[in-house]
């Protein structure tokens, strides 16, 4: 028997995101620091540094900002090897290869030249790379010590702070809920596909494979939605969303959310 | 395409934002109008399958795999507006959640991918896909076209938007704080991945889907396709769009007479002999200079057949202008009368043959 690859892959990207909602679950259960903070401290304060990264003109700050995200992720007990597998090293990777031509056709002045092809590297390429990848490194891992510190119904329910409406904080819930009912339905479906595949498929077959199974995935999802609709009308559901907030802010909530507000606006001050 | 932070400036970011508010603001309240209770349940749960099809592995051409956004499916199945709140959940829980896109540039996203991605989407569909029947092929062919343009549109936005960042945020010495390649590199390298690569993934699962559902779930494709019934057999199309497509030709004729020198390749013996056409006929060629006499050939048969109206103007009409646009009158209005005839003859045939056959076996 064949094991074609397509859904091999489709299938191990499935599992992956299944064992990352599972381990920031268990991470966001955890006694650290930002675990204790209320969500909406970490939901207005984190992206504030997000910010202050991505508004500042010196490099220095930037990576301040990087070292002050590290220190974070060890306060809370956020293992740094998760940081590393989850977006170190693929931001590195990704940025890295798109940032890497820059250090040559950025124009400035040159510092070295290569020995045989005489490109030259420059300072302003350097600096423009450097940028680009400090930048991302920082806002990803600023973001996702959000995510793995806070559960997701937290966040959520933090958002309603930022005013977003609350028909589309429900939606945003639902939808989070619903993606590991589908995550495992679509593993369903590429399973029973693979233990039926026998032989060498078609490129033809193989895409045919693949396209059905989304269409079959769509119905499945239409049909989903009609049952849950009637299930929330005989629950008495009128078409008005409506949360519960039981979040209390208390001393060290707000102590923690004028720190980093207070950082943040200092670094976009000494960042200018 | 996933812009993550730190590629596009803050100010960017907070135009892309503005930029796609209104169109979120539209589309929740059309489809709210439209499904009044029922929206949360179907947004949210196209956002999830939108979010899982963007992890599916597709088989490309050539042995690799490759990822698709799922815009072009959800344009055909949801409608625009619904499609727009579909990806836009779908590309925040992805942002926050996964880490692929900044949460800064989710706007941009949004706007790229959602927002563009969905109209594009939507109108190339409808309008290749005419009043085709559910089930004709038609539609599969609209739906693959339809995902790629759209997937391309997205790509050419942020292509844009990097492209624009070292024009406008840079420091004194001229280093890029963003994306630092100008729009001749990036529009380039983000247009070749996506014309091939993730616009082929894209056709492969619009089109796929499409032609899944045709047989398997028409009810999902009757909301872009109002004016059909369920289980129709498929039809002749409406040609009212080619005869409308044909005028606006028509009218565009004189846009010719603005076109300066003769067309490559189109030259007569005359123009050997002649200088100033000559030099023209060097000029379009790379500075080639044409040969010192008239070919043989083009000597020998140059003269077999002397068209009525020589060089689009009869010698009757002396403005060289009016005598152009005649002809385009003339050539079109002869090619579409033969059409007409050609279609009404081979109908008279058929019909007097089937005549001749009812006719036989009745005998019989």
């Amino acid at each position: 028997m064949k094991h074609e690859a397509f859904l091999q892959r489709s299938l191990q990207t499935f599992v992956r995101a299944l064992g990352r909602a599972l381990e920031s679950e268990e991470l966001s259960q955890v006694d650290g620091l930002l675990q204790r903070l209320d969500p909406r401290v970490k939901v207005i304060g984190l992206p504030a540094l997000i910010l202050a990264a991505a508004v500042s003109h010196r490099l220095a700050m930037v990576a301040a900002i990087f070292l002050f995200s590290v220190l974070l992720a060890m306060l809370s007990q956020i293992p740094l090897s998760t940081l590393a597998t989850r977006i170190w090293l693929a931001a590195l990777l990704f940025t890295g290869v798109i940032a890497f031509p820059a250090i040559f056709t950025t124009p400035g002045q040159a510092i070295y030249r290569l020995p045989v092809l005489g490109w030259a590297v420059t300072l302003q390429g350097c600096r423009s790379a450097l940028f680009l990848i400090g930048r991302t490194e920082t806002a990803a891992t600023l973001s996702l010590l959000l995510v793995l510190s806070t559960p997701w119904s937290h966040i959520l329910k933090a958002l309603r702070s930022l005013r977003i409406p609350t028909v589309l904080v429900v939606i945003f819930s639902m939808t989070y809920r619903y993606i590991f009912l589908l995550l495992a339905t679509a593993r369903d479906l590429f399973e029973a596909r693979q233990s039926r595949a026998v032989g060498n498929l078609t490129g033809r077959e193989r895409r045919r494979m693949a396209a059905s199974t989304a269409g079959a995935l769509m119905g499945k999802s239409y049909q989903l939605s009609q049952e849950v609709y009637l299930a929330m009308q005989s629950r008495g559901f009128t078409g008005e969303a409506r949360v519960l907030s039981d979040f209390a802010m208390r001393r060290r909530d707000y102590a923690g959310l004028a720190f980093l507000l207070a950082l943040s606006a200092t670094a976009l001050w000494w960042g200018r | 395409m996933h812009i993550p932070d730190g590629y596009l400036s803050p100010v960017t970011c907070i135009t892309l934002y503005a930029g796609a508010t209104p169109f979120w603001w539209v589309a929740v309240r059309r489809v709210k109008r439209a499904l009044n209770t029922r929206l949360i349940p179907l947004i949210s749960l196209f956002s999830a399958f939108s979010f899982v099809v963007m992890m599916f592995n597709l088989p490309l051409p050539g042995g690799t795999t490759g990822h698709a956004l799922g815009v072009g499916i959800a344009a055909i199945v949801l409608g625009p507006w619904a499609s727009i709140l579909a990806i836009s959940t779908a590309l925040l829980i992805q942002a926050v959640f996964f880490g692929d896109g900044g949460i800064t540039a989710l706007g941009a996203n949004c706007f790229n991918m959602a927002i563009v991605g969905s109209l594009v989407a939507y109108g190339v569909y409808r309008v290749l896909a005419g009043r085709a029947a559910i089930t004709a092929k038609r539609r599969v062919v609209a739906a693959g076209i339809a995902g790629y343009v759209a997937i391309n549109a997205a790509a050419l936005c942020a292509a844009t938007e990097f492209g624009l960042q070292p024009h406008f945020f840079h420091d004194a010495s001229g280093t890029p704080l963003y994306a630092p390649y100008p729009l001749s590199i990036a529009i380039p390298a983000m247009m070749i991945g996506h014309l091939t690569f993730a616009g082929i993934a894209e056709v492969i699962l619009s089109a796929g889907v499409v032609a899944y559902l045709q047989h398997s779930n028409q009810a999902l494709l009757q909301l872009t396709a109002p004016e059909q019934t369920l289980g129709a057999v498929p039809r002749r199309g409406d040609r009212r769009p080619l005869w409308l497509g044909l005028a606006a030709l028509l009218l565009l004729t004189p846009l010719g007479i603005r076109a300066v020198g003769t067309a490559w390749g189109e030259w007569g013996a005359r123009d050997f002999a002649d200088p100033q056409a000559r030099r023209q006929i060097a000029e379009a060629s790379r500075r080639q200079a044409p040969p010192a006499h008239i070919p043989s050939g083009l000597q020998l048969w140059s003269g077999v057949w002397t068209a009525p109206f020589p060089d689009y103007a009869p010698p009757i009409v002396r403005n060289q202008s009016f005598g152009y646009l005649l002809c385009g009158m003339f050539g079109a209005g002869f090619i579409v009368l033969t059409g007409v005839l050609a279609t009404w003859s081979s109908t008279l045939l058929l019909r007097h043959k089937r005549k001749h056959l009812e006719a036989s076996e009745g005998a019989r």
